[in-house]
């Protein structure tokens, strides 16, 4: 059971008025997954409150629920004191809930005014509405520096923006609360100050905000109160101020965690990949590498910095030889072809490059296929595994599969399971395992962490620096810019197909790679 | 080429482009909400038998013109059935309509009428009447006014009605609530969801219209344009009606630009047995053949590029 912080403000509060939102025993199970169990949270009317876990914990399962997509199998809600039932949407937006989904729930090809008003028309002709729209549009931008023009089309918006646009849509909507999906995975940090500017401004109008995250720097910058979820239970609730990242990342995962990665100072090498005039033009004629230059020398980690969407995924494409591109490539002062019949993904291995895809689903494993099948993924030729040209020997690769296993600590140990069967965190230790124990001299690895829970994150970000103090290259492409800041030693921040600026990663911050990602030129 | 014949063929264009236009803002409705239809051809088919064979049975064209509707919305609904509510494949069920459309007709046209597969021909108030516009008779002798007034003078109610929903549609889609959200219905339901409103109850609506329309289209084929129904007469309407949707990019005034161009290549294959362009004849099946052409050419994407509603084609699937 959720206990309220001992805060006597608040106490007041809760004394004067219901809270905006009670949740008392929900229960939900998919199958035999236990999703969310006997959950209880009081949410205080204008407070923020942060719900934290890693992924699986069911935090998203629990909002969905609160926004009537899923049934709860038991408990009960109560907005504003009142027993509530919300069996879909329209239940949820009538009792005054608004949603802001991390995947946004806009039209593109539809102007901003348009999508804010659909689904709340006044009436069955447009007109009106559309008029009196862009009246509430016009005050609301005001009160809450939420400035978007009502006659763009979405698509032409960036992506925060684009946030602003959902945050519009749930205050047109009347919405006293407002929950937010990790509304900052896809914002730059300059984006994000300014939406907690935002969420701090509709706290002072009285508004009741739900902030999900797995990001504990935010938790502690903008909420009033925290819950911690777990395997589907609340474990904790703390007044933010009584905690720390610390206790809050142990709660999580339900063991202590290491939030800083340990390092000691790189000893970088001779060079091993040196690009100059990268060049890449996509198949709709968009330019998404403007001639790109750098180069990576053995022994450290080069973090490429960026905002979703700026050319890093390319880039880790064509060095992985999954795509082709103009300009010149050099690995350990041999050329390496960029396109062509030796531009490919076994070439690639041939000259000791070894690659983790950013979408480790698509490209990583092929999750129907076992473990160990997914372990022989391009390095099916290695001779350990072909005893004769006719014949692969399966039980070489298990037991090879089961020995990286261990190594990796994949849990379940067990090389037969499908690569489905596996956590988000399991495959990427599959993947990495594959990668790394070949010991290449270039690992070229995009998003390590992406989907994966603090306890892996932990894991494996240990094993990228030994593979670095061994004295490979790795190439890290990353959106999470806690990562490239703790794992790097040097950093190049991308903003559309270029290379805005480089830094040394203990000589810079946040705040200057934040305006770099957003295209400043001088930051 | 005299006035006289000019206008002849402008006549006969309005008219062959009649039924495309119905089935193409029909297409164009289930589209936009995300419903690919190629089922257009089947439900217009459909339709043109029972309205030719209730108009000859009740010798009221009305009559014929309700129950063509009718048949065509059951068939829309079965469409609507097998890919909203049971998220099958659009392209499958809609050529599982055109099927049972292109037997069914024959077998009970058989069944009934016992005249090889077709009805009886329409006359008297079976038929669609023309209707003379005012003052046609008084004008038909100014010059060009008259001659053009006569152009569009003459024709049945449904070949008016098919024009006047241009501008309709286009206000449906642009300027009303339902539009709206029929237009985001197609584009990423999702939102519409969310905005807690029924995705699937929005489909079943335009799948509805979409029926209406092709009704429509069937009814006028063998009531008004010909006088009953033979075998396989939509003759490939439904798809030349995808076509000119896909040339207009699924705008309702554009719509009617292209299905006026299929009409009018129709309406010169028609009049013309053969033309002769710098002393090669043309045979009349060259002729013919072209509005197919035509629809080949712009399904090859030679019309520049044309985006079909983002969500089109795929059963909407609740997730977060």
């Amino acid at each position: 059971m959720a206990t309220i912080p001992d805060q006597t403000a608040r106490q007041e509060a809760a004394a004067s008025a219901p809270p905006a939102i009670e949740l008392r025993g929900i229960s939900k199970a998919f199958g035999p997954v236990q999703a969310n169990k006997d959950i209880s949270i009081t949410v205080q009317r204008g407070t923020i409150h942060g719900i934290v876990g890693e992924n699986g914990a069911g935090k998203s399962t629990l909002m969905s629920i609160l926004y009537g997509f899923y049934k709860a199998d038991a408990g009960e809600v109560f907005i504003n004191g009142r027993k509530t039932e919300i069996p879909d949407s329209l239940a949820a937006i009538r009792a005054g809930i608004g949603m802001v989904f991390q995947h946004f729930k806009l039209v593109e090809n539809f102007t901003v005014l348009e999508n804010v008003i659909l689904g709340a028309e006044d009436s069955a002709l447009l007109g009106p509405s559309r008029r009196r729209a862009r009246g509430v549009l016009k005050q609301l931008a005001s009160d809450f520096e939420l400035e978007v023009d009502p006659d763009t089309l979405i698509e032409n918006l960036s992506v925060g923006h684009q946030q602003r646009v959902e945050i519009l849509k749930a205050l047109y909507r009347e919405a006293d609360i407002l929950i937010l999906d990790e509304p900052t995975g896809v914002l730059t940090p300059s984006e994000a100050d300014h939406l907690f500017r935002i969420l701090r401004g509709l706290k002072e109008q009285g508004k009741t905000i739900i902030l999900i995250t797995h990001k504990l720097r935010e938790i502690m910058d903008v909420t009033d109160d925290v819950s911690v979820m777990r395997r589907g239970e609340i474990v904790a609730t703390r007044a933010t101020a009584d905690t720390s990242p610390t206790e809050l990342a142990e709660l999580m995962v339900g063991r202590k965690v290491l939030l800083r990665v340990e390092k000691t100072e790189a000893q970088p090498g001779e060079e091993v990949l040196r690009v100059d005039g990268l060049r890449l033009v996509d198949g709709q004629g968009v330019e998404r590498l403007r001639k790109i230059g750098f180069s990576i020398r053995a022994g450290e980690i080069l973090g490429i910095a960026g905002v979703a969407g700026n050319g890093q995924s390319e880039l880790l494409e064509v060095l992985a030889g999954l795509r082709e591109a103009e300009g010149q490539a050099m690995l350990r002062g041999q050329p390496l072809p960029l396109s062509g019949q030796d531009c490919n993904g076994q070439a690639r291995r041939a000259r000791r490059i070894a690659h983790v895809p950013e979408d480790r689903h698509r490209r990583g494993l092929v999750l129907p296929f076992h473990a160990w099948e997914n372990t022989a993924l391009g390095y099916h030729h290695d001779p350990r595994y072909n005893p004769s040209p006719w014949r692969m020997d399966g039980a070489a690769i298990i037991a090879d599969t089961a020995a990286k296993m261990e190594r990796f600590d994949v849990r379940p140990p067990d090389p037969q399971l499908p690569a489905e069967g596996f956590s988000g965190g399991n495959q990427q230790k599959i993947v990495l395992a594959r990668e790394i124990e070949y010991g290449p001299d270039l690992l070229l690895v995009g998003q390590p962490t992406r989907g994966v829970d603090i306890g892996a994150i932990e894991f494996i970000h240990q094993r990228l620096i030994e593979l670095r103090d061994a004295g490979a290259a790795v190439l890290l492409v990353s959106v999470e810019l806690d990562e490239i800041l703790s794992l790097s030693d040097r950093i190049l921040v991308m903003f559309d197909g270029r290379i805005m600026g480089e830094r040394m990663a203990d000589a810079t911050d946040a705040r200057e790679l934040g305006l770099l990602m957003a295209g400043m030129e001088h930051a | 080429m005299d006035m006289a014949t000019l206008a002849q063929v402008l006549d006969s264009t309005l008219r062959l482009a009649t039924p495309l236009l119905f089935a193409c803002l029909a297409g164009l409705i289930s589209e936009r909400a995300g419903i690919f239809d190629i089922g257009l051809e089947g439900k217009i088919l459909a339709a043109a038998f029972l309205a030719a064979a209730i108009a000859f049975v009740s010798g009221n064209v009305w009559l014929g013109v309700l129950a063509g509707i009718a048949i065509s919305v059951c068939m829309s609904l079965i469409h609507g059935v097998a890919s909203i509510t049971f998220r099958g494949n659009q392209l499958i069920s809609g050529v599982a309509i055109n099927f049972l459309a292109a037997g069914l007709t024959v077998v009970i046209a058989q069944n009934w009428f016992r005249q090889g597969g077709r009805t009886p021909s329409l006359t008297g108030d079976a038929r669609m009447a023309q209707i003379d516009l005012p003052f046609a008779e008084a004008l038909a002798d100014v010059p060009v006014i008259g001659p053009i007034y006569n152009i569009f003078s003459g024709h049945a109610l449904l070949v008016y009605l098919a024009f006047l929903c241009v501008p309709a549609t286009w206000f449906l889609l642009f300027r009303t609530r339902f539009g709206l959200r029929l237009r985001a219905v197609g584009e990423n339901p999702a939102a519409v969801d969310t905005a807690g409103v029924s995705v699937i109850g929005l489909r079943f609506g335009a799948v509805a219209i979409c029926g209406v329309l092709c009704g429509l289209a069937g009814a006028y084929l063998s009531t008004g344009l010909s006088a009953g129904f033979v075998k396989d007469m939509s003759a490939g309407r439904g798809y030349i009606a995808l076509a000119a949707m896909i040339f207009a990019k699924w705008r309702p005034w554009h719509a009617m630009g292209a299905v006026l161009l299929f009409g009018l290549l129709e309406a010169v294959a028609n009049r013309f047995q053969s033309i002769e362009i710098m002393g090669l004849a043309l045979p009349i099946q060259v002729m013919q053949a072209l509005p197919y052409i035509l629809t080949v050419v712009i399904l090859a994407g030679f019309v520049g590029r044309a985006i079909p509603p983002r969500a089109g084609g795929s059963p909407y699937v609740k997730e977060h």
